[in-house]
C-alpha cells in the first residue's frame, strides 16, 4: 500500500476513535448544566446527586477526548504535510482559534467541574459548569468551521509563495461562513447532543430496569429523554438542510450518497440497498422521484448523477451510500424512540414497559453508529479531494513520510486505542455498576 | 531590531511554547519524580497536586502547535513530517500520561495502580526527552531540500547534541518538579521532596552546563545574536541567579518564591532559545535552507487577523489560568472526587 492510502487509514481511525468522545463531552455538558441548573433552582439533594454522577462520567470521557485529541493536533503536520503548507493560512488559523477560545476555557473550568466543589460557592461552580459545556461548543464551531473550508472551500485566493503555491485568506468572515459552515455546524452539533442525551437515557433506563436508585433513575431518565427529543427531532432538521447543502455545493457527493448515476435525470430516494458500481445501478427498496422531490419541490426535475463527472472526480460509491443510509435509518431509530419515551415520561404514574427501557439502554449506540456513519458520508464524499476542486487527496500526502513509517505508526495506533477503548468500557461499566453515591447527596460542607 | 509582524509572531508562538515549557514542565517532573516514592497515599497526593491543572497546562501545546500551523506552516508541516518516528512516539507518551493520570486511582488492585503509575513516570520522561531532543536538532541544525522537506532519516536525530538537550530537559522539568512538588506537599512527604530540589538542581547544572559548552563548541551560531547584542548576555545571567535562588528560598521555606524562581528560570532558558535562533525557526545544516519567520510564515493578512485573535483570547486565557492557580492554590487534600 502507498503512503497516501495508509495516511488515510491512519487518519479515519484515529479520528473515528477520538470522535467517541467529544460529542459525550458536547452532549453531557449540557445535561449537566440543565441538572445543576435544577439543582440550583429547587435545592433538591437528588439534583445534585445526579450531577456528581454525570460529572465524574463527563470527566473519563474528557480525559479520553484529550489524550486521542492530541494526535489530532498534530497528524496533519506528521502524516499531510504537503496539505499543511497548502492550507495553513487558513486551516491553522481555525486551529489555533480552537485552542485560544475554546480548549484553554474547557480546560481551566474543567479543573472547578472537577475538583472545584468545595473551594467555590454553589453559583460559582455552576458558572464553571456552563463555561464547560460552553467551550465544548466553541471547540466543535472551529473545527466545524476548518472541515467545512475544505468542503467548500471560500474568502481565499491562491498565491505562490517561496516554498509553493498555497490558499491565502483574503476574507476571513467568508472563510469561517463559508456556504457549508452553518448547516454542517447544526448538525454536528445536534448529533453530539443525541450521543450525550442517549448515553443518560441509557444509564437511567438500565437502573429502572434494574429497579436501583430510583429516584436518581426516573429524573435522569426525564432529562434525558427531553433532550434526546429536541436533540433528534433537530437532527432531522439540520439533516434535511445539509442534504441540500450538499446538493448545492457538492453534487458529486449527493450523488454517491443516493447512488444517482445518470448525468441529468430524475432521482430517486432510497430507503436501503446495495450498489453495483460496475453496472451502475443499485438494488434496493426506492421511493421514485423523491430525491428531486426533496431539493427542488418536483420530482421531475432532474438531478445531476455520478455520469456528470469524469470518473477521477468521483468519490467511491458504495460507502458512501451505506454509510449515509445507515446514518439515516439509526437516525429515524432515534427519533422514534425519543417520541415513545417521551411518551410516557410526560403521563404522570405511567412507567414506561420493559421492552421500551431495553430498547431505550441499547439506544447508547444509536448516535454513535450515527455520528461515525456521517461523518463517514461526509469525508469519503469529499474525494478524492482532500479540499473541495482545490486539492486530491493523494497531492496533500506529506513527502518525507515512508510506507513502513506510516505502517508502524498506524499498528501503534490502532493497538492503543483498541486496548484504551476496551478500558474505558471496563471503567464506564464499573462506574455505572457503582451507582451514585449516596454521600453526594449532602451538600459541600463549606461554601466559599 | 525591528519589530515586524513575523517577529511578532515568532515571539507569541515561543511564549506559548514557553508558557508550555514552564506549566507542563513542572508536572511533566512530578511524572518523572512518581516512582521515587513508593506509598500509594503519596502517589496519589503527586497525582492530585498536578490533578486540576495538568490538561490546561497541556493546551499550550495543543494551541502553540494550533498557532504554529496557523503562523508558521511549513514549520509545523516540515518539522512533523521530518521527525515522524520520534513524533508518534512523543504522542504515544502524551496519550499514556493522560489515560494514566484519569486511570490510575480508579481501581483499587494493586497491579492497576502500578501499570498506571509506571505509564505515567515513563510517558512523562519520554515526553520531555522526545521534546528535548526535537529543540536540540531544530538548533543544531538538519538537512532541509529547497521546499523544507526534511531530508535525513530516524538516527540523524539521535545524533549527541540532541540526545544531551534530551537529557538536559529531563533534568530542567524533574528539578522544576520537585519545587513544585514542595510548594503543594506538607509534613513527612514535603521532607522528602524537600531533599530532592538540591539533587535535581545539581543533575540540572552539570547536564545545562555540559549543553553550554557543547552549543559554543558545536553549534557556534547560537552564540551569533549574543555577540551582535552584548546586553542580551544579561538574560543567562538572570535565568543562572534565578537557579541559584531557589536553594535559598527553599532554605527559608518561602516556597511560592522558590517555584517562581523555577518559572522564571525555565522561561529564561526558553528565551535563550528564542534569542539564540532568531530569525529561523528551524535550522538547515545549509544556512540557505532555513526556515526563518520570513520564509515559513503564513501570509501578511493571516498573521494580521491571527494577531487580532491572540490580543482577544491571551488575556482571557491568562485570566483563567490565574484564577484557576489561585483557587486550588495551597497544600492538597485527598477527598471523594480526587484521583
Amino acid at each position: 500500500m502507498d503512503v497516501t492510502l495508509l495516511s488515510r487509514i491512519q487518519f479515519a481511525t484515529t479520528i473515528a476513535f477520538h470522535y467517541l468522545y467529544p460529542p459525550l463531552s458536547i452532549g453531557l455538558g449540557v445535561v449537566l448544566v440543565v441538572m445543576e441548573g435544577l439543582y440550583l433552582k429547587t435545592g433538591l439533594p437528588v439534583y445534585r446527586q445526579m450531577t456528581r454522577f454525570w460529572v465524574r462520567v463527563f470527566g473519563l470521557t474528557f480525559a479520553l477526548g484529550v489524550a486521542t485529541g492530541i494526535v489530532m493536533e498534530f497528524e496533519f503536520g506528521t502524516n499531510w504535510a504537503a496539505y499543511s503548507r497548502f492550507v495553513g493560512d487558513v486551516f491553522g488559523s481555525a486551529l489555533a482559534a480552537e485552542g485560544i477560545f475554546a480548549f484553554f476555557l474547557e480546560s481551566g473550568f474543567l479543573a472547578l467541574l472537577l475538583f472545584g466543589w468545595d473551594k467555590v460557592g454553589p453559583r460559582l461552580h455552576f458558572f464553571a459548569t456552563l463555561m464547560v459545556c460552553l467551550g465544548a461548543h466553541f471547540s466543535a464551531i472551529w473545527i466545524v468551521v476548518a472541515n467545512s473550508w475544505m468542503q467548500t472551500p471560500a474568502g481565499f485566493r491562491i498565491a505562490n509563495h517561496g516554498l509553493g503555491p498555497r490558499a491565502e485568506v483574503t476574507d476571513f468572515w467568508a472563510m469561517v461562513f463559508n456556504p457549508s459552515t452553518v448547516e454542517r455546524l447544526t448538525h454536528t452539533v445536534v448529533g453530539a447532543w443525541q450521543a450525550g442525551a442517549f448515553l443518560v437515557v441509557s444509564v437511567s433506563a438500565y437502573y429502572l430496569l434494574k429497579g436501583k436508585f430510583e429516584d436518581f433513575a426516573r429524573r435522569s431518565l426525564n432529562v434525558g429523554l427531553a433532550f434526546a427529543l429536541v436533540a433528534s427531532l433537530g437532527s432531522l432538521a439540520s439533516g434535511h438542510a445539509s442534504a441540500e447543502g450538499v446538493g448545492r455545493n457538492q453534487p458529486a457527493k449527493l450523488a454517491a450518497m443516493e447512488a444517482h448515476f445518470p448525468a441529468s435525470a430524475p432521482a430517486d430516494l432510497y430507503v436501503f440497498g446495495w450498489v453495483d458500481e460496475t453496472k451502475q445501478r443499485v438494488y434496493g427498496v426506492a421511493v421514485p422521484g423523491m430525491l428531486s422531490w426533496m431539493l427542488h419541490g418536483d420530482s421531475k426535475t432532474p438531478v445531476p448523477g455520478l455520469l456528470a463527472f469524469t470518473p477521477e472526480n468521483r468519490p467511491p460509491v458504495q460507502i458512501v451510500f451505506q454509510a449515509y443510509h445507515i446514518m439515516v435509518a439509526v437516525g429515524m431509530g432515534l427519533i422514534g424512540l425519543s417520541i415513545a419515551g417521551a411518551f410516557f415520561a410526560v403521563r404522570k404514574h405511567a412507567r414506561p414497559p420493559k421492552w421500551l427501557l431495553r430498547l431505550l439502554v441499547l439506544a447508547v449506540l444509536g448516535p454513535q453508529i450515527a455520528n461515525q456513519a456521517g461523518w463517514m458520508t461526509a469525508e469519503v464524499g469529499r474525494q478524492p479531494w482532500i479540499v473541495y476542486g482545490l486539492m486530491r487527496t493523494g497531492e496533500g500526502v506529506s513527502r518525507s513520510v515512508s510506507a513502513a513509517d506510516v505502517v508502524f505508526s498506524l499498528v501503534l495506533f490502532t493497538l492503543i486505542y483498541a486496548l484504551l477503548f476496551a478500558l474505558f468500557l471496563f471503567l464506564l461499566d464499573s462506574k455505572i455498576k457503582h451507582g451514585p453515591l449516596a454521600e453526594d447527596l449532602a451538600a459541600s460542607p463549606k461554601r466559599a | 531590531m525591528d519589530i515586524d509582524l513575523n517577529t511578532i509572531w515568532f515571539l507569541l508562538v515561543g511564549t506559548l511554547l514557553a508558557g508550555y515549557a514552564v506549566l507542563d514542565g513542572f508536572d511533566l517532573g512530578v511524572g518523572i519524580l512518581h516512582l521515587f516514592v513508593r506509598r500509594d497515599e503519596e502517589r496519589r497526593i503527586f497525582i492530585n497536586a498536578i490533578g486540576p491543572v495538568w490538561d490546561g497546562n497541556e493546551v499550550w501545546l495543543v494551541t502553540g502547535g494550533g498557532a504554529l500551523f496557523a503562523a508558521f506552516p511549513a514549520v509545523y508541516a516540515g518539522v512533523f513530517s521530518g521527525f515522524y518516528p520520534a513524533m508518534i512516539l512523543l504522542l504515544v507518551a502524551l496519550i499514556f500520561r493522560a489515560v494514566a493520570i484519569e486511570f490510575r486511582s480508579k481501581q483499587p488492585m494493586a497491579w492497576w495502580r502500578r501499570t498506571w503509575d509506571v505509564s505515567f513516570s515513563v510517558a512523562s520522561f519520554l515526553g520531555s526527552f522526545l521534546m528535548g531532543v526535537a529543540f536540540g536538532n531544530v538548533i543544531r541544525g538538519i538537512p532541509l531540500d529547497a521546499h523544507g522537506e526534511y531530508l535525513g532519516g530516524l538516527p540523524a536525530l539521535l545524533n549527541p547534541y540532541a540526545l544531551l538537550t534530551g537529557l538536559t530537559t529531563v533534568a530542567l522539568f524533574a528539578m522544576h518538579g520537585s519545587i513544585y512538588l514542595v510548594l503543594k506537599t506538607e509534613g513527612a512527604i514535603q521532607d522528602k521532596v524537600r531533599g530532592w530540589v538540591n539533587d535535581t538542581i545539581i543533575a540540572f547544572v552539570i547536564c545545562y552546563a555540559t549543553t553550554t559548552m557543547a552549543t559554543l563548541l558545536y553549534v557556534p551560531h547560537m552564540s551569533e545574536y549574543f555577540k551582535t547584542h552584548p546586553w542580551t548576555f544579561a538574560l543567562p545571567v538572570a535565568t543562572m541567579l534565578a537557579i541559584a535562588n531557589v536553594p535559598r528560598e527553599i532554605f527559608h521555606r518561602r516556597e511560592w518564591r522558590a517555584f517562581l524562581s523555577s518559572c522564571a528560570a525555565v522561561f529564561g532558558l526558553m528565551g535563550l532559545v528564542g534569542a539564540g535562533m532568531y530569525p529561523n525557526l528551524v535550522r538547515g545544516t545549509d544556512p540557505s535552507t532555513s526556515l526563518s519567520v520570513y520564509n515559513a510564515a503564513s501570509s501578511e493578512g493571516t498573521l494580521r487577523t491571527m494577531l487580532l485573535i491572540a490580543a482577544i483570547g491571551i488575556p482571557l486565557v491568562l485570566g483563567y489560568t490565574v484564577s484557576i492557580y489561585w483557587i486550588f492554590r495551597g497544600k492538597v487534600k485527598l477527598d471523594s472526587m480526587s484521583y
